[in-house]
Protein backbone atom coordinates (compact mmCIF):
# COMPACT_ATOMS: atom_id res chain seq x y z
CA UNK A 1 0.00 0.00 0.00
CA UNK A 2 2.59 2.34 1.15
CA UNK A 3 4.30 1.58 -2.61
CA UNK A 4 1.46 2.11 -4.08
CA UNK A 5 1.32 5.58 -2.97
CA UNK A 6 4.68 6.31 -3.66
CA UNK A 7 3.50 5.47 -7.24
CA UNK A 8 0.95 7.61 -7.25
CA UNK A 9 3.06 10.52 -5.80
CA UNK A 10 5.86 10.37 -7.98
CA UNK A 11 3.95 9.28 -10.97
CA UNK A 12 3.46 12.80 -12.35
CA UNK A 13 6.78 14.09 -11.87
CA UNK A 14 8.35 11.21 -13.71
CA UNK A 15 5.94 11.79 -16.64
CA UNK A 16 6.99 15.43 -16.78
CA UNK A 17 10.49 14.36 -16.72
CA UNK A 18 10.06 12.46 -20.11
CA UNK A 19 8.18 14.80 -21.61
CA UNK A 20 9.90 17.63 -21.34
CA UNK A 21 12.78 15.19 -22.78
CA UNK A 22 10.84 15.08 -25.85
CA UNK A 23 9.54 18.71 -25.83
CA UNK A 24 13.26 19.09 -26.02
CA UNK A 25 14.20 17.03 -28.89
CA UNK A 26 11.00 18.23 -31.09
CA UNK A 27 12.73 21.40 -31.15
CA UNK A 28 15.97 20.31 -32.66
CA UNK A 29 13.80 20.27 -35.73
CA UNK A 30 12.65 24.11 -35.02
CA UNK A 31 11.02 24.30 -38.78
CA UNK A 32 9.06 20.81 -38.64
CA UNK A 33 8.27 21.46 -35.13
CA UNK A 34 6.44 24.91 -35.71
CA UNK A 35 4.93 23.35 -38.57
CA UNK A 36 3.31 20.58 -37.10
CA UNK A 37 1.78 23.00 -34.32
CA UNK A 38 0.70 25.07 -37.09
CA UNK A 39 -0.78 22.05 -38.53
CA UNK A 40 -2.35 20.56 -35.77
CA UNK A 41 -4.04 24.16 -35.35
CA UNK A 42 -5.37 24.26 -38.75
CA UNK A 43 -6.54 20.88 -38.80
CA UNK A 44 -8.80 21.58 -35.73
CA UNK A 45 -9.27 24.68 -37.72
CA UNK A 46 -10.87 23.65 -40.86
CA UNK A 47 -12.48 20.90 -39.36
CA UNK A 48 -14.76 23.79 -37.86
CA UNK A 49 -14.89 25.42 -41.24
CA UNK A 50 -16.61 22.29 -42.91
CA UNK A 51 -19.52 22.41 -39.84
CA UNK A 52 -19.27 26.15 -40.92
CA UNK A 53 -19.96 25.73 -44.52
CA UNK A 54 -22.47 23.25 -44.02
CA UNK A 55 -24.41 25.63 -42.51
CA UNK A 56 -24.42 27.78 -45.46
CA UNK A 57 -26.61 25.71 -46.67
CA UNK A 58 -28.78 24.64 -43.69
CA UNK A 59 -30.38 26.83 -40.60
CA UNK A 60 -30.04 23.60 -38.29
CA UNK A 61 -28.56 20.18 -38.05
CA UNK A 62 -30.73 17.52 -36.74
CA UNK A 63 -32.90 20.61 -35.20
CA UNK A 64 -29.91 22.57 -33.27
CA UNK A 65 -28.15 25.73 -34.73
CA UNK A 66 -24.59 26.61 -35.49
CA UNK A 67 -23.65 27.95 -31.58
CA UNK A 68 -25.03 25.13 -29.71
CA UNK A 69 -22.93 23.10 -32.08
CA UNK A 70 -20.48 24.92 -31.10
CA UNK A 71 -20.90 24.03 -27.50
CA UNK A 72 -20.98 20.54 -28.45
CA UNK A 73 -17.88 20.44 -30.28
CA UNK A 74 -15.74 22.31 -27.81
CA UNK A 75 -16.88 20.32 -24.28
CA UNK A 76 -15.65 17.28 -26.69
CA UNK A 77 -12.91 18.89 -28.37
CA UNK A 78 -11.75 19.72 -24.89
CA UNK A 79 -11.88 16.25 -23.69
CA UNK A 80 -10.59 14.11 -26.03
CA UNK A 81 -7.49 17.16 -26.89
CA UNK A 82 -6.32 17.10 -23.31
CA UNK A 83 -6.52 13.30 -23.01
CA UNK A 84 -4.56 13.17 -27.03
CA UNK A 85 -2.31 15.43 -25.36
CA UNK A 86 -1.20 13.59 -21.79
CA UNK A 87 -1.72 10.25 -22.89
CA UNK A 88 -2.00 9.89 -27.13
CA UNK A 89 0.66 7.99 -26.94
CA UNK A 90 -0.77 5.29 -25.50
CA UNK A 91 -2.08 4.39 -29.02
CA UNK A 92 1.58 3.36 -29.53
CA UNK A 93 1.54 0.16 -27.22
CA UNK A 94 1.29 -2.16 -30.29
CA UNK A 95 4.67 -1.10 -31.02
CA UNK A 96 6.55 -1.38 -27.84
CA UNK A 97 4.90 -4.63 -27.54
CA UNK A 98 6.39 -5.51 -31.33
CA UNK A 99 9.38 -4.02 -31.67
CA UNK A 100 10.53 -5.04 -27.66
CA UNK A 101 11.05 -1.82 -26.35
CA UNK A 102 8.61 -2.68 -23.57
CA UNK A 103 10.80 -4.96 -22.44
CA UNK A 104 13.05 -2.53 -21.93
CA UNK A 105 10.29 -0.30 -20.06
CA UNK A 106 9.92 -3.10 -17.85
CA UNK A 107 13.15 -2.89 -16.22
CA UNK A 108 12.75 0.92 -15.69
CA UNK A 109 12.03 2.20 -12.08
CA UNK A 110 9.12 3.81 -13.45
CA UNK A 111 5.78 2.95 -13.65
CA UNK A 112 5.21 1.46 -17.50
CA UNK A 113 2.10 3.28 -18.05
CA UNK A 114 4.00 6.82 -17.13
CA UNK A 115 6.63 5.56 -19.69
CA UNK A 116 4.49 4.44 -22.60
CA UNK A 117 2.45 7.51 -22.24
CA UNK A 118 4.81 10.16 -21.86
CA UNK A 119 6.56 8.13 -25.15
CA UNK A 120 6.95 11.34 -28.24
CA UNK A 121 5.00 13.67 -25.95
CA UNK A 122 3.85 16.17 -28.36
CA UNK A 123 3.12 19.61 -27.14
CA UNK A 124 2.31 20.92 -30.67
CA UNK A 125 -1.03 19.26 -29.19
CA UNK A 126 -1.97 22.18 -27.63
CA UNK A 127 -3.48 23.70 -30.73
CA UNK A 128 -5.93 21.29 -30.45
CA UNK A 129 -7.34 22.57 -27.26
CA UNK A 130 -6.74 26.24 -27.88
CA UNK A 131 -9.21 25.63 -31.23
CA UNK A 132 -11.76 23.69 -29.09
CA UNK A 133 -11.51 26.30 -25.97
CA UNK A 134 -12.07 28.97 -28.83
CA UNK A 135 -14.98 27.25 -30.19
CA UNK A 136 -16.48 26.37 -26.81
CA UNK A 137 -16.11 30.07 -25.64
CA UNK A 138 -17.86 31.23 -28.90
CA UNK A 139 -21.04 28.82 -28.47
CA UNK A 140 -20.83 29.70 -24.12
CA UNK A 141 -21.20 33.25 -24.91
CA UNK A 142 -24.89 32.91 -25.87
CA UNK A 143 -25.93 30.70 -22.92
CA UNK A 144 -28.16 31.94 -20.14
CA UNK A 145 -25.61 31.26 -17.84
CA UNK A 146 -26.46 30.58 -13.66
CA UNK A 147 -24.36 29.03 -10.74
CA UNK A 148 -25.99 25.65 -11.31
CA UNK A 149 -24.85 25.30 -14.93
CA UNK A 150 -21.41 26.60 -14.22
CA UNK A 151 -20.90 23.42 -11.94
CA UNK A 152 -22.76 21.38 -14.67
CA UNK A 153 -19.77 22.46 -16.92
CA UNK A 154 -17.18 22.30 -14.99
CA UNK A 155 -18.46 18.70 -14.33
CA UNK A 156 -18.67 18.23 -18.41
CA UNK A 157 -15.11 19.13 -18.87
CA UNK A 158 -13.63 17.08 -15.83
CA UNK A 159 -15.90 14.44 -17.21
CA UNK A 160 -15.19 14.38 -20.79
CA UNK A 161 -11.21 14.53 -20.23
CA UNK A 162 -11.43 11.26 -17.87
CA UNK A 163 -14.20 9.29 -20.08
CA UNK A 164 -11.48 9.87 -23.49
CA UNK A 165 -8.70 9.45 -21.00
CA UNK A 166 -9.96 5.49 -20.53
CA UNK A 167 -11.02 5.54 -24.27
CA UNK A 168 -7.90 5.86 -24.98
CA UNK A 169 -6.08 3.27 -22.06
CA UNK A 170 -8.65 0.92 -22.74
CA UNK A 171 -9.38 0.14 -26.36
CA UNK A 172 -5.34 0.73 -27.02
CA UNK A 173 -5.30 -2.61 -24.56
CA UNK A 174 -6.46 -4.82 -27.33
CA UNK A 175 -3.05 -4.26 -28.89
CA UNK A 176 -1.32 -6.07 -25.94
CA UNK A 177 -2.87 -9.07 -28.16
CA UNK A 178 -3.03 -8.30 -31.53
CA UNK A 179 -0.10 -6.03 -31.71
CA UNK A 180 -0.70 -4.15 -35.84
CA UNK A 181 -4.39 -3.29 -34.45
CA UNK A 182 -3.83 0.24 -32.95
CA UNK A 183 -6.55 2.11 -35.79
CA UNK A 184 -9.11 -0.42 -33.81
CA UNK A 185 -8.73 2.46 -30.59
CA UNK A 186 -10.02 4.99 -33.11
CA UNK A 187 -13.00 3.72 -33.96
CA UNK A 188 -13.88 4.52 -30.22
CA UNK A 189 -11.37 7.68 -29.38
CA UNK A 190 -11.68 9.15 -32.39
CA UNK A 191 -14.86 7.99 -33.48
CA UNK A 192 -16.84 8.78 -30.56
CA UNK A 193 -15.58 12.21 -30.52
CA UNK A 194 -16.76 12.88 -34.00
CA UNK A 195 -19.96 11.54 -33.04
CA UNK A 196 -20.54 13.73 -30.15
CA UNK A 197 -19.35 16.80 -32.47
CA UNK A 198 -22.82 16.78 -33.25
CA UNK A 199 -26.05 16.87 -31.89
CA UNK A 200 -27.10 13.08 -30.90
CA UNK A 201 -31.16 13.35 -32.39
CA UNK A 202 -29.13 13.23 -35.89
CA UNK A 203 -28.49 9.59 -34.67
CA UNK A 204 -31.14 6.85 -34.71
CA UNK A 205 -32.49 6.34 -30.66
CA UNK A 206 -30.48 2.47 -30.39
CA UNK A 207 -27.07 4.76 -31.23
CA UNK A 208 -27.93 7.25 -28.47
CA UNK A 209 -28.59 4.52 -26.09
CA UNK A 210 -25.23 2.86 -27.06
CA UNK A 211 -23.61 6.08 -26.66
CA UNK A 212 -25.06 5.97 -23.15
CA UNK A 213 -24.82 2.97 -21.28
CA UNK A 214 -22.16 1.07 -23.17
CA UNK A 215 -19.40 3.22 -24.53
CA UNK A 216 -20.77 6.61 -22.41
CA UNK A 217 -19.29 8.97 -24.41
CA UNK A 218 -22.77 10.68 -24.69
CA UNK A 219 -21.55 11.43 -20.92
CA UNK A 220 -18.74 13.89 -22.73
CA UNK A 221 -21.44 16.51 -23.73
CA UNK A 222 -24.65 15.60 -24.79
CA UNK A 223 -26.40 16.05 -21.85
CA UNK A 224 -24.85 18.42 -19.80
CA UNK A 225 -25.30 20.39 -22.89
CA UNK A 226 -28.80 20.29 -22.89
CA UNK A 227 -29.20 21.41 -19.70
CA UNK A 228 -26.66 24.45 -20.64
CA UNK A 229 -29.15 25.06 -23.21
CA UNK A 230 -32.42 24.92 -21.40
CA UNK A 231 -33.38 21.79 -23.84
CA UNK A 232 -35.54 18.99 -22.28
CA UNK A 233 -33.77 15.39 -23.66
CA UNK A 234 -35.49 14.59 -27.35
CA UNK A 235 -34.70 10.83 -26.30
CA UNK A 236 -36.70 11.07 -22.68
CA UNK A 237 -33.51 10.59 -20.92
CA UNK A 238 -33.58 11.78 -16.75
CA UNK A 239 -32.46 14.97 -16.44
CA UNK A 240 -30.00 14.46 -13.69
CA UNK A 241 -27.79 13.10 -16.12
CA UNK A 242 -26.38 16.44 -16.85
CA UNK A 243 -24.73 15.74 -13.61
CA UNK A 244 -22.96 12.11 -14.33
CA UNK A 245 -20.03 13.55 -16.64
CA UNK A 246 -17.60 12.78 -13.32
CA UNK A 247 -19.39 9.78 -12.38
CA UNK A 248 -19.15 8.14 -15.22
CA UNK A 249 -15.49 9.02 -16.11
CA UNK A 250 -14.14 8.11 -12.09
CA UNK A 251 -15.95 4.80 -13.14
CA UNK A 252 -14.38 4.50 -16.32
CA UNK A 253 -11.08 5.48 -15.14
CA UNK A 254 -11.44 2.52 -12.38
CA UNK A 255 -12.11 -0.28 -16.06
CA UNK A 256 -9.29 1.38 -18.24
CA UNK A 257 -6.96 0.79 -14.61
CA UNK A 258 -8.36 -2.88 -14.47
CA UNK A 259 -7.70 -3.44 -18.73
CA UNK A 260 -4.06 -1.77 -18.51
CA UNK A 261 -3.39 -4.45 -15.39
CA UNK A 262 -4.43 -7.16 -17.43
CA UNK A 263 -3.03 -6.67 -20.54
CA UNK A 264 0.64 -6.28 -18.96
CA UNK A 265 0.11 -9.26 -17.15
CA UNK A 266 -1.29 -11.37 -19.88
CA UNK A 267 2.30 -9.65 -21.94
CA UNK A 268 5.07 -12.13 -22.88
CA UNK A 269 8.05 -10.20 -24.69
CA UNK A 270 8.52 -11.11 -28.09
CA UNK A 271 11.94 -12.54 -27.49
CA UNK A 272 13.49 -10.18 -29.89
CA UNK B 1 8.39 -5.67 -65.47
CA UNK B 2 10.77 -4.85 -62.93
CA UNK B 3 7.98 -2.49 -61.88
CA UNK B 4 5.23 -4.86 -61.79
CA UNK B 5 7.68 -7.03 -59.18
CA UNK B 6 8.11 -3.96 -57.53
CA UNK B 7 4.37 -3.08 -57.09
CA UNK B 8 3.75 -7.06 -56.49
CA UNK B 9 5.89 -6.89 -53.22
CA UNK B 10 4.53 -3.31 -52.09
CA UNK B 11 1.07 -5.55 -52.28
CA UNK B 12 2.30 -8.54 -50.53
CA UNK B 13 4.12 -6.46 -47.60
CA UNK B 14 0.56 -4.75 -46.54
CA UNK B 15 -0.94 -8.24 -46.59
CA UNK B 16 1.25 -9.47 -43.90
CA UNK B 17 -0.54 -6.80 -41.50
CA UNK B 18 -3.85 -8.74 -41.11
CA UNK B 19 -5.09 -7.38 -37.69
CA UNK B 20 -4.24 -4.22 -38.96
CA UNK B 21 -6.22 -4.26 -42.09
CA UNK B 22 -9.22 -5.85 -40.19
CA UNK B 23 -8.87 -3.06 -37.43
CA UNK B 24 -8.72 -0.51 -40.72
CA UNK B 25 -11.82 -1.77 -41.82
CA UNK B 26 -13.77 -1.36 -38.54
CA UNK B 27 -12.76 2.26 -38.23
CA UNK B 28 -13.97 3.00 -41.49
CA UNK B 29 -17.26 1.77 -41.44
CA UNK B 30 -17.97 2.91 -37.98
CA UNK B 31 -16.95 6.72 -39.71
CA UNK B 32 -19.14 5.86 -42.23
CA UNK B 33 -21.77 5.24 -40.03
CA UNK B 34 -21.11 8.04 -38.24
CA UNK B 35 -21.19 10.21 -41.35
CA UNK B 36 -23.91 8.74 -43.54
CA UNK B 37 -26.32 9.59 -40.55
CA UNK B 38 -24.85 13.44 -40.08
CA UNK B 39 -25.32 13.50 -43.93
CA UNK B 40 -29.00 12.30 -44.05
CA UNK B 41 -30.05 15.26 -41.30
CA UNK B 42 -27.97 17.27 -43.71
CA UNK B 43 -29.81 16.34 -46.85
CA UNK B 44 -33.23 15.89 -45.18
CA UNK B 45 -32.64 19.84 -44.20
CA UNK B 46 -32.12 20.80 -47.64
CA UNK B 47 -32.61 17.96 -50.15
CA UNK B 48 -30.46 18.53 -53.62
CA UNK B 49 -27.97 20.31 -52.14
CA UNK B 50 -25.13 20.48 -54.39
CA UNK B 51 -27.02 18.67 -56.70
CA UNK B 52 -26.98 15.52 -54.82
CA UNK B 53 -30.01 13.64 -53.31
CA UNK B 54 -29.90 11.65 -49.74
CA UNK B 55 -28.59 8.49 -51.64
CA UNK B 56 -25.60 10.28 -53.64
CA UNK B 57 -24.80 12.09 -50.37
CA UNK B 58 -24.32 8.66 -48.61
CA UNK B 59 -22.77 6.94 -51.08
CA UNK B 60 -20.55 9.69 -51.08
CA UNK B 61 -19.53 9.09 -47.40
CA UNK B 62 -18.83 5.39 -48.08
CA UNK B 63 -16.74 6.58 -51.25
CA UNK B 64 -14.83 8.66 -49.15
CA UNK B 65 -13.85 6.19 -46.39
CA UNK B 66 -12.54 3.75 -49.31
CA UNK B 67 -10.52 6.03 -50.73
CA UNK B 68 -9.22 7.27 -47.77
CA UNK B 69 -6.05 4.45 -47.48
CA UNK B 70 -6.96 3.93 -51.44
CA UNK B 71 -5.25 7.43 -52.06
CA UNK B 72 -2.96 7.68 -48.81
CA UNK B 73 -5.03 10.58 -48.58
CA UNK B 74 -3.23 11.97 -45.30
CA UNK B 75 -0.01 10.77 -46.14
CA UNK B 76 1.85 7.80 -45.72
CA UNK B 77 2.77 5.17 -48.44
CA UNK B 78 5.99 4.45 -50.60
CA UNK B 79 7.05 7.71 -49.82
CA UNK B 80 7.52 7.39 -46.42
CA UNK B 81 10.23 5.36 -46.67
CA UNK B 82 11.59 7.69 -49.02
CA UNK B 83 11.57 9.89 -46.52
CA UNK B 84 13.52 7.63 -43.83
CA UNK B 85 16.24 6.82 -46.13
CA UNK B 86 16.61 10.52 -46.85
CA UNK B 87 17.03 10.85 -43.51
CA UNK B 88 19.35 8.03 -43.00
CA UNK B 89 21.49 8.67 -46.60
CA UNK B 90 20.62 5.59 -47.79
CA UNK B 91 18.65 7.08 -50.10
CA UNK B 92 22.44 7.39 -51.89
CA UNK B 93 22.26 3.85 -52.61
CA UNK B 94 18.86 4.25 -54.74
CA UNK B 95 20.43 7.14 -56.40
CA UNK B 96 23.01 4.74 -58.10
CA UNK B 97 20.51 2.32 -58.96
CA UNK B 98 19.69 2.05 -62.72
CA UNK B 99 15.97 2.85 -62.28
CA UNK B 100 14.46 5.67 -61.68
CA UNK B 101 13.90 7.30 -58.39
CA UNK B 102 10.01 8.34 -59.51
CA UNK B 103 9.34 5.26 -61.44
CA UNK B 104 10.32 2.84 -58.34
CA UNK B 105 8.69 4.57 -55.83
CA UNK B 106 5.29 5.37 -57.84
CA UNK B 107 5.55 0.95 -58.70
CA UNK B 108 5.70 0.57 -55.20
CA UNK B 109 2.86 3.14 -54.28
CA UNK B 110 0.49 1.57 -56.80
CA UNK B 111 1.39 -1.85 -55.36
CA UNK B 112 0.47 -0.41 -51.94
CA UNK B 113 -2.71 1.46 -53.00
CA UNK B 114 -4.03 -2.10 -55.09
CA UNK B 115 -3.73 -3.84 -51.41
CA UNK B 116 -5.94 -1.45 -50.07
CA UNK B 117 -8.79 -0.63 -53.00
CA UNK B 118 -9.19 -4.84 -52.59
CA UNK B 119 -9.22 -4.49 -48.54
CA UNK B 120 -10.16 -1.03 -46.90
CA UNK B 121 -11.69 0.00 -49.84
CA UNK B 122 -13.92 -2.81 -50.95
CA UNK B 123 -15.06 -3.98 -47.43
CA UNK B 124 -16.57 -1.15 -45.88
CA UNK B 125 -18.37 -0.29 -48.87
CA UNK B 126 -20.01 -3.57 -48.66
CA UNK B 127 -20.60 -2.59 -45.13
CA UNK B 128 -22.15 0.93 -46.66
CA UNK B 129 -24.01 -1.36 -49.26
CA UNK B 130 -25.54 -3.62 -46.56
CA UNK B 131 -26.84 -0.95 -43.85
CA UNK B 132 -27.53 2.17 -45.95
CA UNK B 133 -28.98 2.47 -49.80
CA UNK B 134 -25.96 3.49 -52.13
CA UNK B 135 -25.97 4.13 -55.92
CA UNK B 136 -24.04 1.31 -57.92
CA UNK B 137 -22.15 2.96 -61.38
CA UNK B 138 -23.38 1.44 -64.51
CA UNK B 139 -20.69 -0.82 -66.21
CA UNK B 140 -19.08 2.30 -67.93
CA UNK B 141 -19.39 4.25 -64.78
CA UNK B 142 -17.25 1.69 -62.99
CA UNK B 143 -14.79 1.27 -65.72
CA UNK B 144 -14.04 5.10 -65.88
CA UNK B 145 -13.95 5.15 -62.07
CA UNK B 146 -11.40 3.17 -61.96
CA UNK B 147 -9.36 4.97 -64.42
CA UNK B 148 -10.06 8.16 -62.23
CA UNK B 149 -8.88 6.18 -58.82
CA UNK B 150 -5.60 5.28 -60.55
CA UNK B 151 -5.20 8.92 -61.46
CA UNK B 152 -6.28 9.62 -58.24
CA UNK B 153 -3.32 7.41 -56.37
CA UNK B 154 -0.73 8.88 -59.32
CA UNK B 155 -1.34 12.60 -58.57
CA UNK B 156 -1.69 11.66 -54.42
CA UNK B 157 1.78 10.71 -54.87
CA UNK B 158 3.07 13.24 -56.71
CA UNK B 159 2.63 15.41 -53.53
CA UNK B 160 3.72 12.69 -51.51
CA UNK B 161 6.77 12.54 -52.98
CA UNK B 162 7.82 15.66 -53.19
CA UNK B 163 6.44 16.16 -49.46
CA UNK B 164 9.22 13.39 -48.82
CA UNK B 165 11.96 15.38 -51.04
CA UNK B 166 11.35 18.04 -48.89
CA UNK B 167 13.45 15.88 -46.14
CA UNK B 168 16.97 16.65 -48.62
CA UNK B 169 17.03 20.15 -47.51
CA UNK B 170 14.79 20.32 -44.53
CA UNK B 171 15.83 16.55 -43.15
CA UNK B 172 12.47 16.28 -41.39
CA UNK B 173 9.58 16.26 -43.26
CA UNK B 174 7.33 15.61 -40.39
CA UNK B 175 6.14 19.38 -40.43
CA UNK B 176 5.99 19.92 -44.45
CA UNK B 177 3.62 15.98 -44.40
CA UNK B 178 1.34 17.40 -41.83
CA UNK B 179 0.45 21.06 -43.49
CA UNK B 180 -0.09 18.62 -46.74
CA UNK B 181 -2.44 16.01 -44.99
CA UNK B 182 -4.47 19.11 -43.86
CA UNK B 183 -4.68 20.77 -46.96
CA UNK B 184 -5.65 17.40 -48.78
CA UNK B 185 -8.36 16.04 -46.16
CA UNK B 186 -10.19 19.90 -46.55
CA UNK B 187 -9.61 20.37 -50.07
CA UNK B 188 -9.97 16.83 -51.66
CA UNK B 189 -14.01 16.90 -50.12
CA UNK B 190 -13.21 14.66 -47.67
CA UNK B 191 -14.34 16.78 -44.57
CA UNK B 192 -17.23 17.88 -46.90
CA UNK B 193 -18.00 17.43 -50.17
CA UNK B 194 -16.82 20.01 -52.37
CA UNK B 195 -19.88 20.24 -54.48
CA UNK B 196 -21.96 22.23 -51.23
CA UNK B 197 -18.89 24.54 -50.69
CA UNK B 198 -20.50 27.96 -51.15
CA UNK B 199 -19.10 29.61 -54.72
CA UNK B 200 -16.59 30.95 -55.62
CA UNK B 201 -14.84 28.34 -52.99
CA UNK B 202 -16.32 25.42 -54.48
CA UNK B 203 -14.72 26.37 -57.79
CA UNK B 204 -11.45 27.11 -56.34
CA UNK B 205 -11.47 23.99 -54.38
CA UNK B 206 -12.79 21.87 -57.32
CA UNK B 207 -9.55 22.95 -60.02
CA UNK B 208 -7.04 22.32 -57.34
CA UNK B 209 -5.22 19.20 -57.73
CA UNK B 210 -6.43 17.73 -54.53
CA UNK B 211 -9.69 16.91 -55.84
CA UNK B 212 -8.59 14.34 -57.90
CA UNK B 213 -8.46 12.66 -54.47
CA UNK B 214 -12.06 12.06 -53.81
CA UNK B 215 -14.63 14.54 -55.55
CA UNK B 216 -13.39 13.31 -59.07
CA UNK B 217 -13.71 9.60 -58.50
CA UNK B 218 -17.05 9.85 -56.18
CA UNK B 219 -18.65 12.37 -58.84
CA UNK B 220 -17.67 9.65 -61.66
CA UNK B 221 -19.32 7.11 -59.91
CA UNK B 222 -22.55 8.49 -58.92
CA UNK B 223 -22.48 9.58 -62.56
CA UNK B 224 -23.30 13.42 -61.67
CA UNK B 225 -21.37 14.33 -64.52
CA UNK B 226 -22.22 14.84 -68.15
CA UNK B 227 -20.40 14.44 -71.18
CA UNK B 228 -18.36 17.29 -72.04
CA UNK B 229 -17.84 18.05 -67.93
CA UNK B 230 -17.04 14.39 -67.23
CA UNK B 231 -14.16 14.71 -69.94
CA UNK B 232 -12.68 17.90 -68.84
CA UNK B 233 -12.73 16.66 -65.03
CA UNK B 234 -10.86 13.28 -65.96
CA UNK B 235 -9.01 15.35 -67.95
CA UNK B 236 -7.92 17.39 -65.25
CA UNK B 237 -6.57 14.92 -62.92
CA UNK B 238 -4.46 13.57 -66.45
CA UNK B 239 -3.18 17.31 -66.30
CA UNK B 240 -2.13 17.36 -62.33
CA UNK B 241 -0.43 13.72 -62.79
CA UNK B 242 2.09 15.07 -65.33
CA UNK B 243 2.49 18.53 -63.80
CA UNK B 244 3.20 16.73 -60.36
CA UNK B 245 5.20 13.60 -62.08
CA UNK B 246 7.65 16.47 -63.97
CA UNK B 247 8.17 18.13 -60.71
CA UNK B 248 8.97 14.83 -58.83
CA UNK B 249 11.46 14.51 -61.58
CA UNK B 250 12.97 18.15 -61.36
CA UNK B 251 13.01 18.16 -57.32
CA UNK B 252 14.76 14.42 -57.83
CA UNK B 253 17.41 16.08 -60.22
CA UNK B 254 18.40 19.19 -58.21
CA UNK B 255 18.47 16.90 -55.13
CA UNK B 256 20.97 14.43 -56.28
CA UNK B 257 23.55 17.07 -57.21
CA UNK B 258 22.40 18.12 -53.77
CA UNK B 259 23.23 14.53 -51.97
CA UNK B 260 26.60 14.42 -53.80
CA UNK B 261 27.95 17.78 -52.34
CA UNK B 262 26.80 16.32 -49.14
CA UNK B 263 28.31 12.95 -49.23
CA UNK B 264 24.59 11.77 -48.48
Amino acid sequence: MAELSRTVREAPELYGRIAWMWVRSSLAYPLSFWLMTLGSALITFLDFVALWLMFSTVDALGGFELWEIALLYGASGIGIGVADLLIGSVEQIGDHVRTGTLDTMLTRPVPVLVQVCADRFALRRLGRITQAVAVFAWGAWSVDWSADKVVVAMGMVLGACAIFFSLFVTMSCVQFWTHDASEFANAFTYGGNTMTQYPLTVFPREVVRTLTFVIPVAFTNWYSCLHLLDRPDPFGMPGWFALAPLPVGILMLAVAGLAWRTGLRSYTSTGS
Amino acid sequence: MLYVAVATRAFRRYATYRAATLAGIFTNSVFGVIYSYVYLALWTARPGAGGYDAVDAVTYVWLGQALLMTVALWGGGSTDDLAARIRTGDVAIDLYRPVGLVGWYLAADLGRAAYHLLTRGLAPTVVGFVLFDIRLPDLAGAALFAVSIVLAVVTSFGFRFLVACSAFWLLDQSGVQLMSGVLAIFFSGLALPLVIFPEPLRSIALVLPWASYLQTPADVWLGTLDGTGLLAALGLQVAWAVVLLGCCRAVVGAATRRVVVQGG
